[in-house]
């Protein structure tokens, strides 16, 4: 039943796909709408029945089909209650991405709805992968459909934004798939048969590779999923692609897409070299601060409010990737909270600017202004998803962002909560500045659109009337139906964060399970990298029968 | 008696080799119906050669098949005899859709004259006869590299591949630049003839034999008591530089873009495959005889064994390959003429392919002939699609004609755009998972440092390969397209269709791609150690089976 319902959360968009690209255009966006209010009521069965909510295993839900055995691929899926909450996110984003679409677009509308359902589809095959094939095909996919949403639906710059897209996100995961090929063949070396199932090769990795081997792994999956987190040299796609993707696919690119390169870290990078992830922690949670500061100052000079949320983006995903590198199970939790939140709240300004945009074709701040005058409904929703998103109380930012700070001020090597970390009151204090400066610009953001006298572009006086689209001065029906079952599950879980805090914490003390023993031999040496294990680097070490001490040496030397 | 016992041993692998290389026995054959079809004064006659040609092709595939279930796969006595069943079939195969491609391209404008009667019949004209004949002799050729026991006949299939090349090249379409192309094609050929035929004359100097099981002995017991002789080592270096040529792989690529782009698109999508596996399948032939295991290296005092190839002829591969990837896929870059870039992407492809075969020949070699399936089809589909439109008569160039393809003919765009995401190696399409066999081959073979280096650079060939997508799918039609236009014949769109689709397909059989090119690497005893070699050993054993209880 569950391996069923599995294979149907991604078979489900894929025949919406077909059905739209068979129906007539008139019929493309109720397909796509109750296609994907289908697929978010399997994810609900599935979550329903799901059997792991309380001890977080990662276990298939069901035989794997094999594909291609010579080298041990098959299409198995599965999934632990980390990955089934984005799922839950990502079916729960997609109708509403699809609603809000309605009116926005208006050519080339069957490619639209088809590539958005395999898109949607991608997306789920990524949190729904068992195989590590079967996640970097998925994982890799969602790069065309994105790129033809971009290129086709976007703004003025939208090719370079589209082809920027593709090419980092392809480099990055290029090198992401060199490092699970290479667990592989050592997995496939020492015991003769080829596998790529997640699980087996992050045991392997993490229990027979050495210290050096693990270093270099993590890296090399690591390149990939920095850049599409992003981490903050890398980051620079994504502000471009936010600005120039329709809404529909900001929503989606923020809401979801993001939480692919945070999920691959948590579920590939993490689990499989910890070594890897002990010595590089203090990196990463540098980039995290330089990336949060860095980009909260951008956001404080944006004159563009969509680019403004995008650049937010980038920031407060710098804040989960720091409660991630933690190392504890307070900051990974509030971490995985932080994906979620994130998604929701930040999915939901997109719309809020699209609506806007939709109505006065401009998203400078400059131009506009005193929109309560005008649009009180839509001033409502605005501060409201705002106030979210900087993290009020009560509301459902709050608790990620507060556990993610709270893991790293407690990341301390000889921390009493069980898990030692490498961070400390330091790096949390100084990464909350980002929070002072994230109220900063959200609450500047919010006075120049809402609040003060009213400013409207001046050839748009009398704009709004007219268009085939004929938008309310305010919002409709449609658009509070959209915004609304998000604002519920803001609240909802601002409220109540305790079932997914529960269900959350298994699942993070079995990614981090290796680490507290290493981060202690960390804390004492100073390092985990032994020079004995330099001499291995790189070389087929049981390629030959023969090994001799210098074989090492010598087949390096071949190979130059 | 002694004598004739030694009599009847040569005649029994001569039998047999001969029964094997009844495919490409059968494709000559067919060049020459084909060339005496294409002087007839019959239009009607003229116009079947295309499908006299794929007959025959289709004719050796079904020959093949026949062929090589029999028992003389076993009796040849070659170092690898199962890789012609795979490597003929492929070749045949994708001939087919080659001839489809070409269609009528050649003579078309002479036929048209004839047919309106503003010329007069003349023998002396026609080419499509010859263009076709040499088609079939080429390929013949490719095919018998694989069966090559000596390096007499290794050099004579290598020259049987080529020299109809240049022909092709020159009669490929009636410009000054295809002449100028098949010139320089022509000459740096027999400039790399000449490097691999001297290298070819050290082996035999250094092991006195031309028989490559023997000169595999020889080379073998050399490398047991104290390594292969230096004379072997230059030699062997000489053949491949020389091999690679065919590959267009760096030292020897520079011909590549010239000769693209100045022949017609036909023939560069076959000088895109078939010289390529005429290449990879000499480098296996040749390598094979070196052998991957058992060689050592003198380190001080130390004599160690090394992983792989003997030590200055794996370090030339390494570098040419990684050479070979990177100038392939900077050149590409910077190209605006989509051939020019193709035959910049197709000299990178060949860096993938030798990343295979340095990796060896139990998994590498599969891997390499796993990615020749992927390859042979989304290189096809490409061409077959520049092949379907021509501008004023003459063929696309440029990247400004294929903008906005898709408002006048989505169905060409789209192929062209599945293609070469195939290409990028995007997942689920086969390209993907070629690379994905040849990266895990080479991991497993511990060449880490160049399955890295593969991986950025598919990275940087995503760059130009996405303009393939961009450009027809996304751009604008302007003036300059107006007049891009469908040529008269439906065959090459028909090609496009059937090999974008394939591109498509593909992934859905991985499991029957990857056992058959896995079988033809297997020996017939069917002492490989690895699983999916299973299948196909068992396979040649019923054959013998079933031929030994005949009558």
């Amino acid at each position: 039943m569950l391996s069923t319902l599995t294979l149907l959360l991604i078979l489900g968009p894929l025949a919406a796909a077909a059905a739209v690209a068979l129906a007539p255009a008139r019929l493309s966006k109720w397909i796509a709408t109750f296609g994907s209010l289908g697929v978010f009521a399997v994810s609900l069965a599935v979550a329903w029945i799901f059997p792991h909510w309380t001890d977080g295993q990662f276990a298939p839900s069901g035989a794997g089909l094999s594909v291609m055995p010579s080298l041990g691929i098959s299409l198995s899926l599965g999934t632990d209650s980390v990955g089934l909450m984005l799922v839950l996110l990502t079916t729960f984003l997609m109708p509403l991405a699809m609603i809000g679409s309605f009116t926005a677009v208006k050519e080339r509308v069957k490619e639209y709805y088809a590539w958005f359902m395999i898109l949607e589809a991608a997306m789920l095959g990524v949190f729904l992968a068992r195989d590590a094939i079967v996640f970097y095909t998925a994982y890799e996919f969602t790069l065309v459909p994105m790129y033809f949403l971009i290129a086709i639906y976007g703004g003025a710059e939208r090719r370079s934004a589209s082809i920027k897209f593709f090419l980092y996100t392809f480099f990055g995961s290029m090198l992401t798939l060199a490092g699970v090929i290479y667990i592989a063949a050592q997995h496939a070396l020492a015991t003769g048969s080829w596998s790529f199932d997640l699980q087996v090769l992050a045991n392997h990795c993490s229990q027979e590779m050495t210290n050096t081997q693990q270093y270099w792994v993590f890296i090399l999956l690591m390149a990939g999923f920095a850049v599409k987190v992003p981490f903050f040299p890398v980051h620079t796609w994504l502000p471009l692609a936010h600005d120039q993707a329709p809404t529909a696919g900001s929503v989606i690119l923020a809401g979801t897409l993001l939480k692919l390169g945070t999920y691959g870290v948590y579920r590939i990078a993490l689990p499989a070299a910890p070594v890897g992830g002990v010595e590089l922690d203090q990196f990463f949670a540098i980039l995290c601060i330089i990336g949060i500061l860095n980009t909260a100052l951008i956001c404080w000079v944006q004159h563009d409010a969509k680019k403004l949320i995008a650049y937010s983006s980038v920031s407060h995903l710098g804040f989960c990737m720091l409660g991630l590198f933690s190392l504890n199970s307070i900051g990974a939790t509030g971490s995985v909270m932080y994906m979620i939140n994130h998604g929701l709240s930040t999915g939901a300004l997109f719309l809020c600017i699209g609506m806007i945009y939709e109505r006065y074709h401009t998203k400078d701040m400059d131009q506009l202004g005193g929109l309560f005058k005008k649009m009180p409904v839509w001033s409502f929703f605005m501060v409201f998803f705002t106030l979210a998103s900087l993290g009020l109380p009560g509301l459902n930012g709050f608790i990620g962002e507060f556990l993610c700070l709270m893991g790293a001020f407690t990341a301390e090597p000889q921390a009493q909560t069980g898990y030692p970390g490498l961070l400390g009151p330091w790096w949390a204090l100084v990464a909350g500045l980002g929070l002072v400066v994230a109220a900063m610009y959200l609450l500047i953001m919010l006075g120049k659109l809402v609040w003060g006298p009213l400013r409207e572009p001046h050839d748009h006086s009398h704009g709004h009337g007219h268009g085939e689209g004929s938008l309310p001065k305010d919002l409709s029906a449609r658009e509070i139906g959209i915004l609304v079952p998000l604002a519920v599950v803001c609240l909802a879980i601002g409220f109540y964060p305790k079932p997914m805090l529960e269900a959350i914490s298994p699942s993070v003390d079995k990614v981090l399970a290796n680490y507290p023993k290493l981060v202690e031999q960390y804390a004492e040496n100073g390092t985990l990298l032994t020079p004995a294990d330099g001499a291995a680097q790189g070389v087929a070490r049981a390629a030959l029968d023969t090994t001799t001490d210098s074989l090492p040496a010598a087949t390096e030397n071949a190979a130059r | 008696m002694d004598s004739m016992a030694s009599l009847t041993l040569a005649a029994a692998p001569m039998t047999a080799k001969l029964t094997l290389i009844a495919p490409e026995i059968l494709l000559f054959i067919g060049s020459v119906v084909v060339a005496v079809l294409g002087l007839s004064r019959t239009p009607s006659v003229r116009r079947s050669v295309p499908f006299v040609t794929a007959l025959f092709l289709v004719g050796s595939i079904a020959v093949t098949a026949f062929v090589y279930r029999s028992s003389a796969v076993a009796e040849s006595g070659l170092l690898m005899p199962m890789l012609g069943g795979f490597a003929k079939a492929l070749i045949a195969s994708i001939a087919v859709f080659l001839v489809m491609v070409a269609g009528t391209s050649i003579d078309r404008k002479l036929e048209e004259a004839f047919d309106s009667g503003r010329a007069a019949f003349d023998p002396i004209r026609v080419m499509r006869g010859e263009f076709f004949a040499f088609f079939l002799l080429a390929t013949a050729g490719t095919m018998l590299i694989a069966n090559a026991s000596d390096l007499i006949w290794l050099f004579l299939a290598l020259e049987l591949a080529s020299l109809p090349t240049y022909v092709m090249v020159a009669v490929s379409r009636g410009t000054r630049r295809a002449q100028e192309a098949a010139v320089k094609y022509f000459f740096l050929g027999a400039l790399s003839a000449a490097t691999f035929l001297y290298g070819f004359s050290l082996l035999y100097g250094a092991t006195g034999t031309l028989e490559l099981s023997t000169m595999r002995d020889t080379l073998a017991a050399y490398a047991a008591t104290g390594g292969v002789p230096t004379l072997a080592i230059i030699g062997g270096v000489l053949a491949v530089l020389g091999i690679v040529f065919k590959l267009a792989a760096v030292p020897m690529h520079f011909y590549a873009p010239d000769v693209y782009e100045g022949a017609g698109a036909a023939t560069t999508a076959f000088l895109g495959f078939i010289p390529k596996v005429a290449g990879v399948l000499a480098l296996m032939v040749l390598l094979s005889v070196f052998g991957w295991t058992g060689h050592t290296v003198r380190d001080g005092e130390q004599v160690v064994m090394l992983a792989g190839l003997p030590l200055p002829l794996s370090a030339v591969l390494w570098m040419v390959a990684v050479l070979t990837m990177t100038l392939g896929n900077i050149g590409a870059l910077l190209q605006r003429n989509v051939k020019r870039m193709l035959a910049y992407s197709s000299i990178a492809q060949s860096g993938y392919l030798l990343v295979g075969i340095i990796a060896g020949p139990e998994a590498g070699f599969d891997a390499v002939l796993f990615y020749l399936i992927g390859y042979g089809v989304m290189n096809t589909a490409i061409f077959a699609v520049l092949a379907s439109l021509e501008r004023n008569g003459e063929e696309v160039e440029t990247l400004e004609d294929l903008s906005g393809l898709r408002t006048r003919h989505p169905i060409l765009a789209w192929m062209l755009a599945i293609s070469a995401i195939s290409l990028i190696g995007i997942p689920p399409l086969i390209g993907f998972f070629g690379k994905l066999a040849i990266f895990s081959a080479a991991f497993e073979a511990g060449q880490t440092q160049l399955v890295i280096i593969a991986a950025v650079n598919s990275a940087i060939g995503a760059f130009y390969y996405l303009q393939l997508v961009a450009v027809p799918m996304l751009g604008q039609p302007n003036a300059r397209t107006d007049s891009v236009q469908l040529v008269p014949s439906s065959w090459p769109r028909l090609a496009a269709v059937v090999c974008g689709l394939g591109v498509l397909a593909m992934p859905f059989a991985l499991q029957q791609l990857v056992s058959a090119a896995a079988s033809s690497t297997a020996p017939t005893t069917g002492d490989k150690p690895s699983a999916v070699a299973e299948p196909a050993s068992t396979e040649a054993e019923q054959g013998l089976a079933a031929a030994e209880t005949g009558p």
